[in-house]
């Protein structure tokens, strides 16, 4: 097994204020070392018409400063339960894969999955603590709802059909939240004065968890390091 | 003898009924059924059992008139596996009317084929709470049957009644395991396969001309029997592992062989199985691995080295109490020979990173293990002298090869 050390830093870099008491997170989390090769997947015919070209797992997806991204960052202690405002995010089906790979929902948040192919997929939530569910989606443009009512990091969802489908979906009972961009920058937006754990989890490292403490309108610096896995 | 071997022995030299047509239906129903576990063992290793959401029906179509176009990626094998199932459903069907018409006589005959025939279409209903309720009639079928079996002097209708009663269960089973999502069901699903699979084998076998003819009761078997009981059960417990394996996805939960983790026994403590699953590049969405899961594939893997010696000695002294050229010498060389083989199959499971054809050769080695394992119980329970010997041996064992 070919060893590696990655190490996820997340620096909050600005705070700003955009409610009274309140400011954004942002941050950026890189990986420290040399991440395992991605594995090649071999699609189907169809799948393959849809999208032509080399496709590969997506386990560490590296940018920028070797920014990491699809980090699920969150506030994992210190934060109010609070109900989802707005519209929920859309897991969409396109090419054969799950865009995007990971995503955020608040408990009890409709999310909107939706089907871009022009063949059949099933969409199969695996939950430990959640409901788990598997319904069809034989059409081209379909949209059905569904929601999570507990808190769980990671849920998977997959494809039975495409085995290669997967992508996952990160639920808590708050709004504070982010999914790193492919540079491994992230944002959690409004989150209230107070004293936090914010932790980062990625499926191939160690989740990890640093307090940090947001004042309004002040900036915010920590460091999350990840031991070796 | 005791238990479920007794009664099907007893039942099938009760019987022995030397009906060439019969015999070859049972056969051909036999390969149908050996043909539809090799089709389960695709839809698993290629871990799309949950390809098809609904049940009984195919995203939303009445499971016949699925159009061929859709049958994409894992569809493909699940749907295929349903409909294989229902031709194995409808042979297994003709196969008990079949016994009953020859059997039977009267109004318990037209009682019986008249339940046959009204399941068959009641089955055409096709919703799922028609398939519970004919199953749970089914399960009072198979008590019902397996008690008749013991007393009746015609006992092959009532197995063969109990292998229909068995595929309609096992077909709902399929189906609950889909619509609950629950793992746990799948795994009475795979057993309940190999049991079905070796009933089926063991109807074929007592149909027979050869055990027709074969005298009962001629040799003396010593302890062989025991040894044929004791491997064939532990060839069972190694297919109920195997199908926990399967079910719960946990046929990678160890990558590598003969190691395991690179030690002969691996850690299981929450820390390793962390690293387990962070150092794992997995290209399908594989369940993760847990204490649980190396936990079943080592014993799985001490259970098939336990196999493997049990099998390989009862082979020994199988030829060396009847010789290589009797029919029991030749079958237990036939049994070590697809023990071996089914033993490189799991290691090659492996090596292949569970490669599907792979995988499902493992499979249905495993079900050929166990019914051959139960034909020689069934031949054992004919031949074998129980109290008084009998002179002139013929038949399954070949005479000059017996010792004196």
């Amino acid at each position: 097994m070919k060893t590696y050390l990655p190490c996820i830093t997340a620096a909050a870099l600005l705070g700003s204020l955009h409610l009274a008491g309140a400011a954004d997170i942002t941050g950026k989390v890189t990986l420290k070392g040399a991440p395992k090769a991605e594995v090649p997947i071999a699609m189907d015919a169809m799948c393959g018409k849809l999208r032509p070209g080399p496709v590969t797992t997506r386990h560490y997806v590296v940018g920028q400063g070797n920014g990491l991204a699809n980090v699920f960052v969150y506030i994992k202690q210190g934060a109010q339960k609070t109900p989802a405002s707005g519209e929920g995010p859309t897991l969409d089906q396109t090419g054969c894969m799950y865009e995007p790979y990971v995503m955020g929902v608040v408990t009890g948040q409709k999310f909107k999955i939706h089907n871009s192919d022009p063949l059949l997929h099933n969409v199969h939530a695996t939950p430990k603590t959640n409901k788990e569910f598997n319904f069809a989606q034989p059409s081209k443009g379909q949209v059905n709802e569904k929601s999570f009512d507990a808190p769980e990091v990671l849920v998977r969802m997959k494809c039975d059909v495409h085995p290669w489908m997967f992508a996952y979906v990160g639920v808590v009972d708050h709004p504070y939240f982010a999914v790193t961009d492919k540079d491994g920058n992230f944002t959690i937006k409004n989150v209230p004065a107070g004293k936090y754990t914010v932790e980062a989890v990625h499926l191939k490292a160690a989740p990890t968890g640093k307090t940090a403490e947001v004042e309004a309108g002040k900036t915010v610096n920590f460091e999350l390091e990840v031991p070796a896995s | 003898m005791r238990g479920p071997q007794r009664l099907v022995f007893q039942t099938l030299t009760a019987q022995s009924t030397n009906d060439i047509w019969l015999h070859r239906f049972a056969v051909l129903t036999a390969a149908a059924t050996l043909f539809l576990i090799w089709m389960g063992g695709l839809v698993t290793s290629h871990g799309v059992g949950m390809a098809v959401p609904d049940w009984p029906t195919t995203y939303g179509y009445n499971m016949f008139f699925f159009p061929f176009s859709q049958w994409v990626g894992g569809v493909f094998y699940e749907h295929s596996h349903r409909l294989i199932a229902s031709v194995v459903g409808l042979l297994t069907a003709a196969l008990a009317i079949w016994a009953w018409v020859r059997q039977s006589a009267g109004r318990q005959r037209w009682i019986v084929l008249s339940g046959i025939v009204a399941t068959l279409g009641l089955m055409g209903v096709r919703t799922q709470t028609m398939f519970v309720i004919l199953a749970i009639a089914a399960l009072a079928v198979v008590v019902f049957s397996l008690s008749r079996a013991k007393v009746d002097p015609q006992p092959l209708r009532w197995i063969a009644l109990t292998a229909f009663a068995l595929v309609l269960i096992q077909g709902v089973l399929g189906g609950l395991r889909v619509t609950q999502l629950k793992d746990e069901i799948g795994i009475f699903h795979g057993t309940l396969a190999q049991i079905f699979f070796a009933l089926i084998c063991a109807i074929a076998i007592g149909t027979s001309a050869r055990w027709a003819k074969t005298k009962i009761a001629v040799y003396d078997g010593g302890a062989l029997r025991y040894f044929y009981l004791l491997a064939t059960g532990m060839i069972f417990l190694q297919l109920i592992l195997g199908a926990t394996m399967r079910h719960q996805h946990a046929g990678l939960a160890i990558p590598d062989f003969p190691l395991a983790y690179g030690t002969v026994w691996p850690a299981t403590d929450a820390g390793s199985i962390e690293s387990y699953n962070r150092a794992r590049s997995e290209v399908t969405a594989l369940n993760p691995i847990t204490t649980s899961g190396v936990l079943l594939q080592m014993a799985h893997r001490v259970n098939a080295l336990l196999v493997l010696g049990v099998v390989v000695f009862t082979c020994v002294k199988t030829v060396r109490r009847f010789g290589w050229d009797s029919g029991f010498g030749k079958g237990a060389a036939f049994w070590a020979g697809l023990i071996v083989c089914q033993a490189f199959l799991g290691a090659a499971t492996i090596w292949t990173n569970k490669a599907a054809d792979v995988a499902t050769a493992h499979v249905a080695l495993g079900a050929l293990s166990l019914v051959t394992g139960t034909s020689l119980i069934l031949w054992a329970g004919r031949c074998f002298r129980h109290a008084a010997p009998v002179v002139e041996p013929v038949g399954f064992v070949n005479k000059s090869e017996v010792p004196a």
